[in-house]
Parts: structure tokens; C-alpha cells; sequence
């Protein structure tokens, strides 16, 4: 085994991570200038915890703060973050995403997502998971999530 | 340009044979060639019909061995559908090819759970699950790390750190490449077309 590869193999150590929800500030609560895209679920069988995804945009004038996420369908949603490759860190907590001014966050597959666990009713592909998202300012905003297959590759 | 004049006119024809005699030795692998760095494919586990299997069960195939869990809801079903997408494009090619994916946590994967979750992604990958012992070793022999990190969660979820690559074996068992999460369709599926292509 060669440095290289053993190297390799370590960075590829991935890891699903928990954030805590702490709000870190709050500002006058105000009409939210976000908007949500292409949000969906991807659906796991025996009642596994499934991973939510979107395209979380920011048309206002200052950052955003997305501090969590809820669901009346979910008994537990988090944010997450999987680590691939590079480096050998398999373990960052975030407990907050900024989506800049005028600027867009995606969650998507590999990187940033929605943890969904704890099903309150089976959920099954074709429905839509009602899902809210909480900002540091107060503002909330309501998505419906898109429950897809196991092997889909996006909302379709 | 002046310097391209005076290039002795050798040195295009020796790159030339070069890279033909490096072409006819050894495929143009799209992914890291691991040969001779890691052991052959040897395990004993039980598959996800609750059957015990060893790797002699999969020999005369190409096999791709994934370490993940079901609990795992991005990495571990991002992987798995590029392996479905893989198979779908290799069409027929696609009998001669088995996806093992090996769970990293027997505790909460059983084998019912393990067989609900592969066929969801393709009903040709196969579902592995045994002893933490049968694990350790299979996982020890090809150097993948897994982790159980403590519950930070009311319902006491854990969640369980674990390597991503994909090895790859020939027909013989012996360890060819090495892919990656990161890894391309485009790659996984040239590559795996060549392995396929090579004597059974």
C-alpha cells in the first residue's frame, strides 16, 4: 500500500453531520426575501430517516441566516452536512447557513441537506411533505417538499 | 515559434511510441488503479435474504464492494444511484457486474431492513450484513474506517462515519480500482466496461 492510496482512502472518510439549531443572532422579523426551488425528498423504505433537498435563494438586499427546519410529517428535521474527499476532517458542525444578498444555497445530494427522521405517517413517493424553514431573523418560510424514489436523481 | 523549428525531429516519433507501448500494456483507466496494493476479495457474510455467502459466490463476476449504512440518507444513496445509472447503461454487460454494499452497522441494519433498502435503489445490488467481527475483518482487510459517533440527538439517532470508496475487483477476485463518490458515471461505466471486457 502506498502513502498515496492510503491517503486516499482516509480522505474518503465521510461523515453525515449534526448541527446544533442555535440562532446566533436575531434582527427585526420581517417578510422573508427568500424563496425555495426544486425541493425534494428522497424516499427511503423502512421508515429511514430520508434526505430533503432545494435550492434556498435569497432575493434580498442583506444575508440570510437559515438556523433550521421543521415539519408537522417529521418528529426530527436537521441540517446536515456530508464531507467527501479531500483532507483528512470527516467532522465539521455547522449550525447555521448564510444564503448572501442576491445569492442562492443549494442543498443537494453530497453536500448540504435536510435530514428528515421520525416519520409521523408513512411517506411515500408522489406526496408532498410540508416542510418549514426558520431564519435568524424570525422570518419562516413554507416549502413542499416533493417525496421521490430511492434512485431518483432531483425533483424530475 | 523559432524554438519549434529546432525540436530534433526524433523526439515526436520516440512520444509516439511511447505512449503506444504504454497504451498496449495497460488499459487507459478513468479511476485509481489499485492492482497489487490491496488484497483479493475473501469474506464471509450473509447476504440480504438471510443466506450465507462468500466471495466465491461472486467470482467470474466484476464486483464493485461499498461500505455504508442504511441511516445514511445522502452519501450512501448518492453512491448507489450512480452504481443503478452504471448498470442501467451497461445494459447486458450489467450480469456480468455485482454491487455489494456491505453495511457498516449491523445493529439497526437487519436483514429484512438491508433488503428493503438495496432493491430500492436496483434489485441487482446485494445487501451484506454479519458479526461485528465479520465486518471488522472485511473492513480492516481493505483498510475502509468506520466510526459510531455519539448520539446528539433527543431520540438518541447515531450516525456512523465511514469510508466512501468504491473497490473494484475483476472476474478473479483480485483488487483492480478504486472509485469514489466524486467519481463520474462516465468513469465508473468506461472502466467497468473494459474489467467486463477482460477474460472470465
Amino acid at each position: 500500500m502506498n502513502d498515496r492510496l492510503f491517503k486516499l482512502l482516509r480522505a474518503m472518510a465521510c461523515a453525515c453531520l449534526i448541527t446544533a439549531s442555535a440562532a446566533a443572532f436575531a434582527a427585526a422579523p420581517a417578510k422573508s426575501s427568500v424563496h425555495v426551488e426544486h425541493a425534494w425528498i428522497r424516499w427511503l423504505p423502512a421508515n429511514l430517516p430520508a434526505a430533503g433537498y432545494a435550492k434556498i435563494v435569497n432575493d434580498g438586499d442583506s444575508t440570510v441566516r437559515l438556523t433550521g427546519a421543521s415539519s408537522p410529517d417529521y418528529g426530527e428535521v436537521m441540517l446536515h452536512q456530508s464531507r467527501l474527499a479531500e483532507g483528512d476532517s470527516t467532522m465539521v458542525m455547522v449550525a447555521h447557513l448564510d444564503i448572501l444578498a442576491h445569492g442562492s444555497v443549494s442543498l443537494a445530494p453530497g453536500g448540504y441537506h435536510l435530514m428528515l427522521s421520525h416519520a409521523k405517517q408513512p411517506v411515500k413517493p408522489g406526496d408532498t411533505v410540508p416542510v418549514t424553514l426558520h431564519f435568524a431573523d424570525g422570518a419562516s418560510v413554507q416549502v413542499g417538499f416533493k417525496v421521490m424514489p430511492a434512485n431518483a436523481t432531483g425533483p424530475g | 515559434m523559432s524554438a519549434l523549428r529546432y525540436r530534433p525531429r526524433w523526439l515526436l516519433p520516440a512520444c509516439v511510441a511511447v505512449l503506444l507501448a504504454a497504451c498496449a500494456s495497460q488499459p487507459k483507466w478513468q479511476l485509481d488503479d489499485v492492482q497489487g496494493h490491496l488484497p483479493d476479495l475473501k469474506f464471509q457474510m450473509t447476504n440480504d435474504l438471510g443466506q450465507p455467502v462468500t466471495a466465491a459466490n461472486y467470482r467470474g463476476k466484476v464486483v464493485l464492494l461499498y461500505f455504508g449504512y442504511t441511516h445514511c440518507p445522502d452519501v450512501c444513496p448518492l453512491t448507489l444511484v450512480h452504481l443503478h445509472t452504471v448498470l442501467q447503461k451497461m445494459g447486458k454487460q450489467a450480469n456480468d457486474v455485482q454491487v455489494l454494499f456491505v453495511t457498516v452497522d449491523p445493529a439497526r441494519d437487519t436483514v429484512p431492513v438491508l433488503h428493503q433498502y438495496v432493491t430500492a435503489f436496483d434489485p441487482r445490488i446485494v445487501g451484506l450484513t454479519g458479526t461485528q467481527n465479520e465486518i471488522a475483518q472485511l473492513t480492516k482487510r481493505y483498510r475502509a474506517f468506520y466510526q459510531r459517533e455519539p448520539s446528539k440527538t433527543p431520540t438518541a439517532d447515531y450516525l456512523v462515519t465511514h469510508s466512501s470508496a468504491i473497490y473494484i475487483f475483476d472476474r478473479e477476485g483480485h483488487a483492480r480500482l478504486l472509485a469514489t463518490p466524486g467519481s463520474t458515471n462516465d468513469e465508473i461505466l468506461h472502466d467497468l466496461k473494459i474489467l467486463v471486457g477482460q477474460s472470465s
